[in-house]
C-alpha cells in the first residue's frame, strides 16, 4: 500500500501511509484506539475507498469497489464484529455470497466441503451447527473458514483476540502461524503488546493515522519500547493509589445465580462483598456472565436463587433501587447510558430527575445550573448545555455519564468497561475520578482490560463461564500470573 | 354434518383464504428482506381496482391480472423508494401508502362501481376432481387458486433450498454481513418489496375478478391488515401461511354456512367480527408462545434501514 | 417543507387530470370551498375538531413509540358511549350534567377500547399496530349493529340511525355556524398536552422512553405503566372525537360517523412532529383539504376522496423532505463515529 490517505469528516484517519507486506508472514498492525488501523485494513479489504494513494498486489495496481473485488484478488478480512447470521448454520454462512452452486443449494455437498476444509486446517467445527449455539471462539473459526473457503491468500483479522480466552488465544496463534507457514499472509490489528510479541513476525506501528515505525519482532527490545512508540510518551502503567481503610459493606452477593436471555445459566453461586473504600474488580473475557450479573445487581434481571444485600437490606424484586445511592456506568454508552437525541441537561438528570421535579413540574433553572456546574467540574467539552448528547465525542460522553453518576455521591458505584474505547488521556482522567470516589464509596469495577483492573483494584475476582473462580487481593504476589489461567477456567493450587 | 355441507365449507374456506394467502406470501418475502410493508391493504385495493378496470375495458382477464400485479408493484416501489433509499420510517410510510391506496382506489373507482366484466370461473381438473372429498374441495376451483397451490411450495423451496433464497434470508437477518459477503442488499430489498406488492395486487385482483366480482369501495375489508398479522402467525414461513389463511377462510366459510342455513344463534354482526377477533387471538397466541419464539422470530433487521458505514 | 407542499399539489394536479378534470379549476374550487367565506372557514373548523382529537391521540401514543392506529374504532366506541348516555341515561340526569357525563363516557369508552391493544402490548408484547387496527373493524360492526338494530329509531324515516338526542345532549354551537363547543375542548386539551410534554415529570419520562427505551429502563421508568396509561388516554382522546361528532354535529348515532378521521389523525400527528400545538395548525390545514374536496364533489362531481389522496401524497413528500434534513444530521453523526470507536 502506498501513500494511502483517507479522510472522514473532521478526522484524517490515514495520512499517506506506506505499507509493505511480505507473503508467508504474520504482520501485526499495532496502535492505540483511533490510530487508523481498522480504517486502513478496511481500505485494503475493499470496504472503503481511499481518497489518495494506491494498492499494489504482486506489483500490479488494483482498485477495489467492494469487498468482493478484494476477495477475488485473494484478500479477505475478519471483522471485529463478526459478519455472521445467527440463525443459520455454519455451512450456510460460509457459502453465503458465493457464485456456485448457482441456484439450488446443495446442503450436503457444502457441509462435506466445509468439514474437509476445517479438518485440513485444524479448525474443527460442525458445519450443521447454528451460529447462535457457538462460542465466540468457534464463531471466529467460522469467519476464518469463510475466507479459506474462498482461497484467500491474505487474511486480515481485526482485534481477533478481543473476545477469546487465553487458551483460545493460544489456539488462534497456533492456527495463524500454521497458515503463515503454508504460504498465507496474515495481517492482524491489535492494541495488545503481548500478542504482538508472541504471534507476529513483523510489526507496523500506527499513531494518529501515520506510520511511526516498521520493524521485525526479533529486533524489538522491550514492550516498553513498543508502548512508547505506540503512544508517543512514557506510558504510566500504574497509577498512584493511596491506601484506604475499607469501611462498611455496601454490597453483598450471597450464592447468586441467574439466567441469561437465551435461557442458559448465565452465572451461578456468585458470592462476594464490596466495602466502602475499596475497588473490587470482576475481570473476565466478555460473555462470561458479567453483563447478566450486573443487570441482576441493578434489578434489571431477576435472580434464580441467592440474595443480594444492598446497604444492609436485601434487594427484593419489588424494592425500587434507590437511584440516588447507587451510581451505574453502563458498558453501552450510547445504548443504555445516554439518550443521544436529547440535550445534555436531559441526560444529566436521567438518574436523578425526580429531584428536579417539584410536584411534577420541571425545575428548569435548577437543572441548567447543575448541568453547567458538572460540565465544568468534569472537564466535559461540549457546545453548550442544550447540545445533544450525540454531538459529544466518546471520551466526553463517558465523562458526562461519570459526572452524572458521581454527582449523586453514591455509596456504591458500579462501572462497566468505563474506559472502553477511550484514548490514554481520557482513560487517565476516568481512573483518577474512580480512585477519588473510592474514599466515599465502594466500587464494583467490571472490566476485561487487565491493565485497568490491575492498576485500580484492591481485590480482583475472576469470572469464567458464570462462576467466580477466586477473589485475590493486591497483597497477593502471585496474582498476576494466576489471573490469566483463571480467565480460561484453570484454577491453580495455591500455597498461602 | 353431511358430506355436502363439509365439502361446501372446506371449498369455500379455500376460496375465502386465497386473497389473504397471496398477500401473506408476498409480505413474507418482503419482510424476509427486512422491509416492513404496512401498505398491503392499499396495494390490494388498487390491485383489485386496476385488475377489474383493465378487464372491463380490455375484455381480457389476462390483462387484468397483469395490471393488478403491475399496479401493486408500483405502489410497493414507492414504499421501497422512501424506506430503502430515503430511509424514512417504515411504519409511517406503509400507513401513508395504505391510506393513499384506499383513497385513490375509491376516487378512481367511482365510474366503474357496479359494472360487470369477465370473471374467472371454476375450472374443474378432469381426473383429480373425482377423488372423494378432496376432489371437489381442492380441484374444483379457479385458476387463481390453482396458482396458489403452486406458489406456496415453490415459495417454500425457494426460500430454504436455493441460493437466492439464502441471500434473501441473510439480508433480512444481518444486512451488514450480507453486504460484506458481496450480496446486493439494496437490490434484493427492492426486488422483494416489489414482489410483495405485486402479490398483494394479485390478491386484490382475485377478489374483484373471481371471489366477489366487480368493484366496490373498500372491498378488501381489511384483508390486507389480516395478511400482515398472518405473516407473524406464519413465523415467516410460506407453508405455515397456508395454515393461517385457511383458518381465516374457515371462519368466513362458517359464517356463510350459518347464514345460508339461517342459524341465528350467533347474530350476524358477531359473525362478521369473528375473522378480526380470530386474527387478534392468533396474534396473541403466536406472540406469547414460547415454542414459537424459539423456532423462529422476525427477521432481525425488519423495519431497520440499511446503510453501509461508508459509501463507496 | 414548502417544496413538499408544491410537489404534492403537482401530484394532485396529475390525479385531477387522470379523472378528466381541469386541475386549476379543481384547485380553485377547493380553495374557494375551504376559504371563500366565513361560513366556509367555519366548516373547516368543524372538520378540524375531530382531526385535532385524533391527531393528539396519535401524537401522545407515538411519543412513547406506540402506534395507536385504532383511532377509527375508538372514535366509534366513543360515539357509542356518548349515545348511550344521551339516549338512556339523560332522562335520569339533571340537564346540566348530561354533557359532562357524555364527555366522560366518550373518553372512557375510547380509553377502554384502546386499552385492549394496550394491555396486550404491555403484558404480552403483542404488536399494537395490528391489534388496534383490527379492532377498528370490530368497533365499526358493533356501531352499525347498534344503530341498524337495537338502538334504531323507529321513526327513522329511511335514514338509519338512533333517535335524535335530547337537547340537553347537544353541544352548543357558535353563532350561526356548526362549530361547536368541542373546539374549545380540543384546543384546551392540546394546550394541556403541550404543557405536560414540556414541563412535567411525566413529559420527561415519556421523552426518555420515546428517544431511548433502554435508557428509560436504566432510569427505572416503568414502561408497562406508561404503555397502559398512554394507550388509555390516547384512546380516550379519539373517543372524544366520536363524542364530539355525535353530540355536536349529528345529534344522533348514524352512518357517516366513521369517515377516516382516525387514519388522517395519524397523518396529522406525524406532520406536526408529535407537537400538540402543531397538531392544531396541521389539523386545520388538512381539514381544509377535506372541505375543499367536498366542494369538489358538489361542483365538479368528482369524488370527495380526492382530499384523502392529496393528504396521503403530501405525507409522502414531507417524508421525503424529512430524509433530506435527517441526512444532514446523519453526516454530522458520522463525523463523530471515528471518535466514538
Amino acid at each position: 500500500m502506498k501513500g494511502i490517505t483517507k479522510r472522514f469528516p473532521g478526522v484524517l484517519a490515514n495520512d499517506r501511509i506506506d505499507l509493505e507486506i511480505q507473503p508467508g508472514k504474520v504482520h501485526a498492525l499495532l496502535g492505540e484506539n483511533g490510530a487508523g488501523k481498522t480504517t486502513l485494513m478496511n481500505i485494503l479489504s475493499g470496504r472503503y475507498r481511499p481518497d489518495d494513494g494506491e494498492i499494489l498486489v504482486d506489483h500490479q495496481r488494483v482498485r477495489f469497489h467492494s469487498p468482493k473485488d478484494a476477495l477475488q484478488v485473494g484478500i479477505g478480512m475478519v471483522h471485529q464484529h463478526f459478519m455472521l447470521i445467527p440463525n443459520q448454520t455454519v455451512a450456510e454462512n460460509i457459502t453465503l455470497g458465493m457464485e456456485s452452486p448457482r441456484f439450488i443449494l446443495r446442503r450436503e455437498k457444502i457441509e462435506q466441503d466445509v468439514e474437509r476444509l476445517s479438518k485440513a486446517h485444524g479448525l474443527s467445527i460442525d458445519p450443521r451447527a447454528y451460529i447462535y449455539d457457538l462460542s465466540l471462539g468457534q464463531q471466529q473459526r467460522v469467519e476464518i473458514l469463510k475466507l479459506l473457503y474462498r482461497n484467500v491468500e491474505v487474511l486480515i483479522l481485526d482485534e481477533p483476540t478481543a473476545v477469546l480466552t487465553p487458551s483460545e488465544i493460544e489456539e488462534l496463534s497456533k492456527t495463524l502461524k500454521d497458515l503463515a507457514r503454508s504460504g498465507k499472509t496474515i495481517l492482524f490489528i491489535t492494541h495488545k503488546l503481548e500478542e504482538v510479541m508472541e504471534i507476529a513476525d513483523e510489526i507496523t506501528i500506527l499513531r494518529k493515522g501515520r506510520v511511526i515505525a516498521q520493524t521485525k519482532t526479533e529486533e524489538v527490545e522491550s514492550r516498553r519500547e513498543l508502548a512508547r512508540l505506540m503512544v508517543g510518551r512514557e506510558v504510566v502503567l500504574r497509577v498512584e493509589k493511596e491506601p484506604v481503610i475499607p469501611g462498611t459493606t455496601v454490597l453483598e452477593l450471597r450464592d447468586c445465580s441467574g439466567y441469561g436471555d437465551r435461557g442458559h445459566q448465565a452465572f451461578q453461586h456468585i458470592t462476594f462483598a464490596v466495602r466502602r473504600g475499596e475497588i473490587l474488580s470482576i475481570v473476565g473475557v466478555a460473555g462470561n456472565g458479567q453483563t447478566e450479573l450486573v443487570e441482576a445487581i441493578m434489578g434489571l434481571r431477576p435472580l434464580s436463587s441467592g440474595q443480594i444485600i444492598l446497604f444492609g437490606k436485601p434487594l427484593q424484586e419489588s424494592t425500587s433501587l434507590n437511584m440516588g445511592e447507587v451510581g451505574y456506568i453502563p458498558e453501552d454508552r450510547l445504548g443504555m447510558g445516554s439518550i443521544p437525541s436529547l440535550t445534555l441537561v436531559d441526560n444529566l438528570i436521567l438518574t436523578s430527575y425526580p429531584s428536579f421535579h417539584r410536584r411534577g413540574v420541571f425545575q428548569r433553572e435548577a437543572a441548567a445550573r447543575k448541568t453547567e456546574a458538572l460540565l465544568s467540574r468534569f472537564h466535559v467539552v461540549a457546545p453548550g448545555i442544550h447540545a445533544t448528547a450525540r454531538q459529544l465525542s466518546g471520551g466526553n460522553l463517558q465523562k458526562l455519564i461519570l459526572a452524572r453518576e458521581l454527582s449523586k455521591n453514591p455509596r456504591l458505584l458500579i462501572a462497566e468497561q468505563p474506559t472502553h474505547g477511550l484514548d490514554i488521556g481520557a482513560t487517565e482522567e476516568v481512573w483518577l475520578e474512580l480512585l477519588k470516589q473510592r474514599e466515599t464509596a465502594g466500587i464494583l469495577l467490571v472490566s476485561g482490560d487487565l491493565r485497568e483492573v490491575l492498576s485500580l483494584s484492591d481485590r480482583v475476582g475472576v469470572i469464567f463461564r458464570g462462576r467466580l473462580m477466586d477473589i485475590l487481593s493486591v497483597e497477593d504476589e502471585d496474582w498476576i500470573s494466576d489471573i490469566g489461567p483463571m480467565m480460561a477456567g484453570v484454577k491453580q493450587e495455591r500455597t498461602r | 354434518m353431511d358430506t355436502g355441507s363439509l365439502i361446501f365449507i372446506l371449498s369455500v374456506a379455500i376460496q375465502s383464504s386465497t386473497a389473504v394467502l397471496f398477500a401473506t406470501i408476498g409480505e413474507i418475502f418482503t419482510e424476509r428482506s427486512g422491509v416492513l410493508n404496512l401498505g398491503v391493504e392499499g396495494m390490494m385495493l388498487m390491485g383489485a381496482l386496476s385488475g377489474f378496470a383493465a378487464t372491463y375495458y380490455s375484455h381480457s382477464l389476462f390483462l387484468g391480472v397483469l395490471a393488478s400485479m403491475v399496479v401493486g408493484g408500483i405502489l410497493a416501489l414507492i414504499q421501497g423508494f422512501f424506506t430503502i433509499t430515503l430511509r424514512a420510517n417504515q411504519v409511517v410510510c406503509g400507513l401513508a401508502l395504505a391510506i393513499l391506496g384506499i383513497g385513490l382506489s375509491s376516487f378512481l373507482g367511482r365510474p366503474i362501481i357496479g359494472r360487470v366484466a369477465e370473471r374467472c370461473v371454476a375450472f374443474p381438473v378432469p381426473v383429480l376432481q373425482e377423488i372423494p372429498l378432496a376432489g371437489p374441495v381442492f380441484f374444483n376451483q379457479n385458476l387463481f387458486i390453482y396458482f396458489s397451490y403452486l406458489l406456496v411450495p415453490c415459495g417454500w423451496l425457494f426460500l430454504y433450498h436455493t441460493r437466492p433464497g439464502l441471500s434473501l434470508r441473510s439480508v433480512g437477518e444481518n444486512p451488514t454481513a450480507a453486504d460484506t459477503a458481496g450480496i446486493p442488499v439494496i437490490r434484493i430489498r427492492y426486488l422483494w418489496t416489489i414482489f410483495g406488492g405485486s402479490l398483494a395486487g394479485l390478491g386484490g385482483a382475485y377478489l374483484s375478478l373471481s371471489y366477489t366480482p366487480g368493484w366496490k369501495e373498500n372491498m378488501t375489508s381489511g384483508q390486507g391488515w389480516i395478511a400482515i398479522a398472518m405473516v407473524i402467525f406464519a413465523l415467516w414461513n410460506p407453508l405455515r401461511a397456508v395454515l393461517g389463511s385457511l383458518f381465516f377462510g374457515g371462519i368466513n366459510a362458517l359464517q356463510f354456512f350459518f347464514e345460508a342455513r339461517q342459524f341465528t344463534f350467533i347474530p350476524s354482526y358477531i359473525l362478521r367480527m369473528l375473522p378480526y377477533l380470530f386474527t387478534i387471538a392468533i396474534l396473541v397466541i403466536t406472540t406469547h408462545s414460547k415454542s414459537a419464539r424459539r423456532r423462529a422470530s422476525a427477521p432481525a433487521s425488519l423495519g431497520l434501514p440499511f446503510q453501509r458505514e461508508e459509501n463507496s | 417543507m414548502v417544496v413538499s407542499v408544491l410537489l404534492a399539489l403537482l401530484m394532485g394536479a396529475l390525479v385531477f387530470l387522470a379523472a378528466g378534470a381541469n386541475p386549476f379549476k379543481a384547485y380553485a374550487v377547493m380553495g374557494l370551498g375551504a376559504f371563500g367565506s366565513l361560513y366556509d372557514v367555519s366548516e373547516v373548523l368543524v372538520k378540524a375538531i375531530p382531526l385535532i382529537f385524533c391527531g393528539l391521540s396519535v401524537a401522545l401514543s407515538a411519543k412513547i413509540l406506540l402506534w395507536n392506529i385504532g383511532g377509527e374504532g375508538q372514535l366509534a366506541v366513543g360515539g357509542i358511549g356518548a349515545a348511550a348516555v344521551a339516549l338512556f341515561l339523560s332522562p335520569h340526569l339533571p340537564p346540566a350534567l348530561t354533557l359532562p357525563v357524555m364527555i366522560l363516557a366518550g373518553f372512557l369508552a375510547g380509553g377502554l377500547w384502546a386499552s385492549i391493544p394496550g394491555v396486550l402490548k404491555a403484558k404480552m408484547g403483542v404488536n399494537e399496530i395490528l391489534t388496534s387496527l383490527l379492532l377498528n373493524y370490530v368497533a365499526i360492526f358493533w356501531l352499525e349493529h347498534l344503530y341498524f338494530g337495537p338502538w334504531r329509531d323507529p321513526m327513522g324515516m329511511g335514514f338509519p340511525g338512533t333517535a335524535i338526542f335530547p337537547e340537553s345532549a347537544w353541544l352548543p354551537r357558535f353563532f350561526q355556524t356548526r362549530v361547536h363547543l368541542g373546539l374549545i375542548l380540543c384546543v384546551l386539551l392540546a394546550l394541556v398536552l403541550q404543557w405536560v410534554f414540556s414541563r412535567t415529570q411525566w413529559g420527561y419520562e415519556m421523552r426518555v422512553i420515546g428517544e431511548n427505551p433502554k435508557a428509560a429502563r436504566l432510569a427505572r421508568i416503568n414502561l408497562t405503566r406508561y404503555t397502559l396509561a398512554v394507550m388509555f388516554v390516547s384512546g380516550g382522546l379519539a373517543g372524544l372525537a366520536g363524542m364530539a361528532e355525535t353530540s355536536g354535529i349529528h345529534y344522533r348515532l348514524q352512518q357517516g360517523l366513521v369517515v377516516g378521521y382516525g387514519y388522517i389523525g395519524i397523518i396529522v400527528a406525524w406532520l406536526s412532529r408529535l407537537h400538540p400545538i402543531g397538531v392544531l395548525f396541521v389539523a386545520f390545514f388538512l381539514a381544509s383539504f377535506l372541505v375543499g374536496g367536498d366542494q369538489l364533489q358538489a361542483v365538479m362531481h368528482l369524488p370527495s376522496s380526492v382530499g384523502l389522496v392529496l393528504e396521503g401524497t403530501l405525507l409522502f413528500f414531507i417524508l421525503g423532505s424529512d430524509f433530506l434534513s435527517k441526512y444532514r444530521l446523519r453526516v454530522i453523526f458520522k463525523c463523530q463515529a471515528p471518535h466514538l470507536k
